[in-house]
């Protein structure tokens, strides 16, 4: 009963008025109370996040599984993080309340937890996205191959796009007035041309595709047919 | 050779990719920009705002994708503020104030001493809960935001008197890297309300295919990754004369890098194939 039928005239219920709400001015209240539910749930999964993290890495690392020592560092990177940031070490009193040595903003400038953003998470997270550029490069040397018609025409608007998007585009066709006929030609101009035009079309039948698909599967959520989000022995 | 290049070691290949994107930026190179038609009709939208027009700012990236954004939002908060608006600043990403209090420090502090917190510029924070934040406040900003990102009561700050909600805004700017971002702006805010705000978004090059269909109806204009922001970069200097700053040719810079590596990047690829038909004459099977 708690764990099946519960969930399930929640998500019922909840998904039903944000519907009714959508199209019914007078129910539009009760969709915004719906959405701060999920709001307040959404802040409440934080927590849940943080311990499943913890339950994860510690097992990993009582169970000495291959790489528990990135689980080390990832807990004593969560739990300081996590300690500097509740007790807002190294933060200043605020202008409007300067006697309350707390009140000033947990990640203000000067503070750890800043320190920990600006020298350790900043420099982290621009450090593997950065690195996205080498493996591309080496992926487009060993993998992109003009085996067939398909990849041919892929490898072919890959260049025009790879090249469009800068001025290498520009100079390589600037023999091609710009108001002739033929400027489509330009590089910069059909790699926008391909962009308008086949991206666009493409991008716009896949998003049709997907709502639709989504309709559906709310639908079956909804009414309850499609019960796999309480865990699969509920499928 | 052949042999060479069929086993090249890809450390090779990376060694030619730092030197591809360190040599730009080192010497500082920097190539003209053709404009595009979308950022144009970003930068449009932006010059239509009167002083005192209301504009959202939704910071939807984080450090990682800032190399891309940041000099868009550095741009697009100096044109906004130079256009005399009050600046509403709020992000959908946990890390999103930092970015915001960044682009406040090199923005909003030293090109607009002017601006006053509370009163022409405020920092609402950031709020969990993804789309359904856009789907709250579109209604009623106080369901949700009760505080500023400070802690300030939200009735004791000047420029959020006369705010009910999302409705009350001129323009809302999203730059975003992903989910919760532009996209949701459109589906939730945008499209539910058509006829009282505009929107503008800028994005990563690969979130642009996504919020192309929305061009130009929901979305009037779209800056698309670090050559859009280098071509709102050139109509920004080309209006108003920002050319002596840094802060205001990051774009540019970058698509030094870029231009560099995409070359590298169309070379590797036609070698790569060059050893791949070479091999497939011979025989060899990889």
């Amino acid at each position: 009963m708690f764990k099946r039928t519960i969930p399930l005239l929640i998500t019922a219920t909840a998904g039903i008025v944000l519907i009714v709400s959508y199209f019914v001015p007078l129910a539009q209240n009760w969709g915004e109370n719906v959405s701060v539910w999920f709001d307040i749930l959404a802040a409440m999964a934080f927590i849940l996040g943080g311990g499943n993290l913890l339950k994860m890495q510690l097992k990993k690392i009582s169970d000495r599984r291959p790489g528990w020592g990135y689980g080390a560092v990832t807990m004593v990177a969560f739990l300081v993080t996590l300690f500097v940031g509740l007790l807002k070490l190294g933060v200043n009193p605020s202008v409007p309340h300067p006697s309350y040595s707390w009140a000033g903003e947990f990640n203000e400038t000067g503070s750890i937890f800043w320190w920990f953003y600006e020298y350790t998470f900043k420099p982290l997270t621009a450090t593997m996205f950065a690195m996205l550029a080498f493996y591309v490069a080496s992926a487009a040397f060993r993998a992109f191959r003009a085996k067939n018609i398909e990849a041919i025409l892929l490898l072919g608007t890959a260049f025009l796009i790879l090249l469009g998007r800068t001025y290498a585009g520009v100079w390589l066709t600037e023999f091609i007035p710009e108001d002739s006929s033929f400027s489509i030609l330009r590089l910069e101009n059909l790699s926008e041309w391909i962009k308008d035009t086949f991206t666009t079309t493409g991008t716009r039948a896949i998003m049709i595709g997907v709502s639709l698909g989504v309709m559906a599967s709310s639908l079956r959520i909804i009414l309850g047919i499609d019960r796999s989000y309480l865990g699969a022995k509920e499928q | 050779m052949y042999e060479f290049l069929r086993t090249l070691d890809r450390r090779w290949i990376f060694l030619l990719m730092l030197i591809a994107v360190t040599v730009p930026t080192v010497a500082g190179w920097q190539f003209p920009e053709k404009v595009s038609r979308n950022t144009q009709r970003a930068f449009d939208e932006i010059e239509k705002l009167q002083p005192g027009d209301r504009v959202l700012f939704s910071f939807d990236f984080d450090p990682a994708s800032a190399g891309e954004l940041s000099p868009m939002a550095t741009s697009l908060t100096y044109h906004a503020a130079r256009r005399g608006a009050k600046l509403y600043f709020m992000s959908l990403w946990p890390v999103g104030p930092q970015l915001v209090r960044e682009t406040v420090a090199k923005v909003i502090k030293p090109e607009f001493p002017e601006y006053r917190y509370g009163e022409d510029y405020v920092d609402l924070g950031y709020k969990s809960g993804y789309e359904a934040v856009i789907k709250v406040i579109v209604t009623d900003f106080r369901k949700l935001y009760l505080t500023d990102a400070a802690g300030s009561g939200i009735d004791t700050i000047p420029m959020m008197k006369d705010v009910r909600s999302v409705q009350d805004m001129d323009l809302v700017i999203s730059i975003s890297a992903g989910y919760a971002g532009a996209k949701e702006w459109v589906q939730y805010a945008k499209t539910a309300y058509p006829d009282t705000f505009s929107m503008v978004a800028g994005c990563t090059g690969v979130q642009a295919p996504p919020l192309l269909p929305y061009v130009p109806q929901q979305l009037p204009g779209l800056i698309a990754a670090i050559k859009g922001a280098a071509e709102y970069e050139k109509l920004l200097n080309a209006k108003y004369d920002l050319l002596a700053k840094p802060a205001f040719v990051e774009g540019t810079r970058r698509m030094g890098s870029q231009l560099v590596a995409h070359v590298l990047m169309v070379l590797l690829i036609v070698v790569g194939n060059i050893v791949y038909f070479i091999g497939r004459r011979r025989g060899v099977t990889s």
